[in-house]
């Protein structure tokens, strides 16, 4: 087992684009670590240069303290599992566990033992004889899983390897990729477009974009802290609701006003982010995640509150999502283009609710998860509290999340 | 000798007639089908369409089959019974073996050195930067009739004596390295061989084709996981590439394996089946066409028939089978 360091690495293709910039990651012995990003962000060739299947344009990287820059795939001592299972079609299971410990001959009674171990771990042992043609999509996934496990090597490379999967095989799939690693302790490196995948299953989750790395940080920082509106968009589902408000000082704190609601600023944020004072007097961009609003008449947190219309109603058993529009025009900034373009096309995002209700154009368009008790219903006026310690300060400009640690450093 | 349009017409007019009729009989097809009774409607609907591909083929293959079948048991003439004589005279007669020999000689060289040529061929240009350019060239030979094949290469091999100049581009290069001019076409065995190069050159096109298309088939990911599990060149051609195109392979063997079998061009243009370099379907037009021997080259044509039909039946299995896998 082994740390992988990236060290401003680029990738720059023949054409001149630039698919992966100046990327600095630094995976630690046995972490799981997911990226996760929007298409054509960059993830997967960043996998595919720690494999070796991709050629470094410039930086470093170092696998287990060695610069592996120019070394090929097979002397990185990697395993990697790809999203369509790569299965050699002609050789039975069992063959294709063995497959790489034969090619590096190892002796065969260790052979067998690490194909009988990794069978008995995955529940293969009854598909050993048969050819990955008369497999199910879950089975095949997890002898792709069991050919990289026998190897036993430095680290895991898994690409997109659940998205081939039926939703429900992929919860169980997910759950139990968590107690592999649990218990193998490998050092894995995890690309999904997912963010529900790279949330449940990376000790710590790098958000790409366009090639530069955005945030990478334990799942709760990047859902309570997000760096960025980027990042506060792509995590969380439903997503991050944003409007442009109006940030303004009155005596003893401050207000949020867009289209007719307000919502004070609580004194201990001025303190926790002085840089939003700052802002007094100017335009912010506001986000509210769906799960800080519920029904005031059932809330805990009710230190602010707006009245809406509820257009639709999805009740989910659990929760209820109330989607609303509110009177202000739909935030204008590229990360939401970006992040609206993901999700237009990204069809199996089950919560993918907002971004396709062209009744609302000039409107924003907002979601709520609510108590499941309450009575809202799809046409009738709701109270909504909202828990203001937990809202979220971009810039209208930059973007940045404003007071964050990290863009205050950058900053200074 | 001038050409002039207009001696042509009475061709053109037989071309339009011919035209007209082929359109009258679709039209007259589709008519009796569109207005026919209802019951039973797909059943005669096939026949019908099926009515005129089906006489055609039984006019022209299966009553000229049959009727050789019948005729390699009658002498010469075709009008006196005479058993299995043609079979008897077909396995012991010492020219004949000699024929019998030069065919199984095609038949295992041939295929497979020009499925082998094609393979490797293949396998070196894939993703090169020349690939297209390479391909074509070794494709062009496709376009070319065998009998054309045959003409350039009895130039390649032609002889001249040793003080004229050699026109010949394998002699030219014997003498050039200072060897003496050889009669290549005139000493045998290894003249027979020089005739199955020819088809090799046609050939290997054609393998090279379909094997790079099954090449560029092999899932990239497979070859990628190969790579990681830690194959080099030869371990990937092995374990990944060579079992992935089996199947096609054997289409492709068996193709040419057939096409091997009824060679007759190359032999016929090159020597004419002279020297000892005479094949089953040269033999079957010489004894049934020149000498008149109408019912021994219909026993030769039968044991040719014979022998291709097992190859027809794995061909036909090995396609079902690749069929099924796709699905």
């Amino acid at each position: 087992m082994a740390k992988i360091v990236l060290e401003n690495v680029d990738k720059v293709y023949s054409g001149g684009v630039k698919a992966v910039d100046n990327l600095n990651l630094e995976i630690a012995d046995g972490e799981f670590m997911v990226l996760v990003g929007p298409s054509g962000c960059g993830k997967s060739t960043a996998l595919r240069m720690i494999a070796g299947l991709e050629e470094i344009s410039d930086g470093t990287l170092s696998i287990g303290d060695k610069v592996v820059n120019d070394l090929p795939p097979k002397n990185r001592d990697i395993a990697m599992v790809f999203q369509n299972y790569a299965l050699y079609p002609h050789m039975t299971v069992e063959q294709n566990l063995a497959f790489g410990l034969k090619l590096r001959k190892t002796p065969k009674p260790e052979i067998e033992r690490r194909v009988k171990e990794a069978a008995a771990m995955l529940g293969l042992e009854p598909y050993l004889k048969r050819k990955p043609a008369a497999l199910s999509g879950g089975q095949r996934q997890r002898v792709a899983m069991g050919r990289a496990i026998v190897r036993e090597p430095q680290a895991f490379l898994m690409d997109e390897p659940l998205s081939n999967l039926d939703a429900k095989l992929r919860v169980q799939m997910r759950a139990s990729l968590n107690q592999l690693h649990e218990r193998l302790g490998v050092t894995t490196v995890y690309v999904t477009h997912d963010q529900i995948e790279a949330m449940t299953l990376g000790d710590r989750v790098a958000v790409l974009r366009d090639g530069r790395l955005q945030q990478v940080d334990t799942p709760k920082n990047l859902f309570d802290h997000p760096v960025n509106l980027f990042v506060a968009g792509f995590i969380g589902s439903p997503a991050m609701n944003f409007v442009t408000a109006a940030l303004t000082e009155n005596g003893t704190g401050a207000t949020l006003k867009f289209a007719d609601h307000t919502l004070p600023v609580p004194a201990e944020t001025l303190e926790e982010r002085p840089a939003l004072r700052d802002y007094f007097g100017r335009e912010i961009v506001l986000g509210i995640r769906p799960s800080d609003f519920d029904d005031a008449e059932m809330a805990a947190h009710n230190s602010g509150t707006m009245e809406v219309v509820a257009d639709v109603t999805e009740e989910l058993g659990t929760e209820i999502n109330v989607i609303f529009t509110v009177d202000a025009p739909p935030l204008e900034h590229e990360d939401a283009a970006a992040l609206a373009a993901d999700a237009a096309g990204d069809g199996d995002d089950e919560d993918g609710v907002g971004a396709g209700l062209p009744l609302a154009r000039d409107k924003s368009v907002f979601t709520a998860r609510v108590n499941p008790r309450s009575v809202v219903r799809p046409g009738q006026p709701i109270t909504l509290a909202v828990d203001t310690r937990q809202l979220h300060y971009f810039d209208k400009v930059s973007g940045l999340a404003i007071g964050h640690p990290a863009n205050v450093a950058a900053k200074a | 000798m001038g050409f002039s349009i207009l001696d042509e017409l009475p061709k053109l007019l037989w071309l339009v007639i011919g035209l007209a009729a082929f359109a009258g009989v679709i039209g007259l097809l589709l008519l009796v089908v569109d207005r026919g009774p209802r019951a039973r409607r797909d059943w005669w609907q096939a026949a019908f369409f099926l009515g005129p591909a089906v006489l055609l083929l039984l006019l022209g293959l299966v009553y000229p089959a049959l009727r050789t079948a019948w005729l390699s048991f009658f002498d010469g003439s075709g009008e006196t019974w005479s058993g299995l004589d043609n079979y008897v005279w077909l396995f012991t007669q010492p020219e004949i073996l000699i024929v019998l020999r030069n065919t199984l000689l095609w038949v295992v060289l041939a295929p497979v050195l020009a499925t082998a040529t094609g393979l490797v061929y293949a396998i070196l240009v894939d993703r090169s930067r020349f690939e297209s350019v390479a391909k074509s060239l070794l494709f062009m030979p496709m376009a070319i009739s065998f009998v054309g094949a045959g003409i350039i290469w009895r130039f390649v091999y032609a002889y001249r004596p040793a003080e004229a100049d050699q026109i010949g581009l394998l002699n030219r290069v014997v003498v050039a390295f200072g060897g003496e001019p050889q009669q290549w076409l005139l000493n045998q065995p290894l003249n027979t061989l020089l005739l199955i190069v020819v088809l090799i050159w046609v050939q290997a096109g054609f393998a090279m084709v379909v094997l790079s298309a099954a090449i560029k088939a092999i899932p990239s990911e497979i070859v990628e996981a190969a790579r990681i599990d830690g194959a080099n060149a030869w371990q990937l051609f092995r374990s990944v590439t060579l079992p992935s195109v089996w199947p096609t392979l054997t289409v492709v063997l068996i193709t040419i394996s057939v096409q091997t079998l009824k060679v007759f061009d190359i032999v016929r243009t090159m020597t004419g089946g002279q020297f000892d370099t005479s094949v089953i379907a040269n033999e079957m037009y010489n004894q049934a066409f020149r000498y008149g021997e109408l019912g021994q080259g219909s026993a030769l044509a039968v044991f040719l028939f014979a022998l291709v039909i097992p190859l027809v039946i794995v061909q036909m299995r090995t396609n079902r089978r690749v069929r099924e896998q796709q699905a």
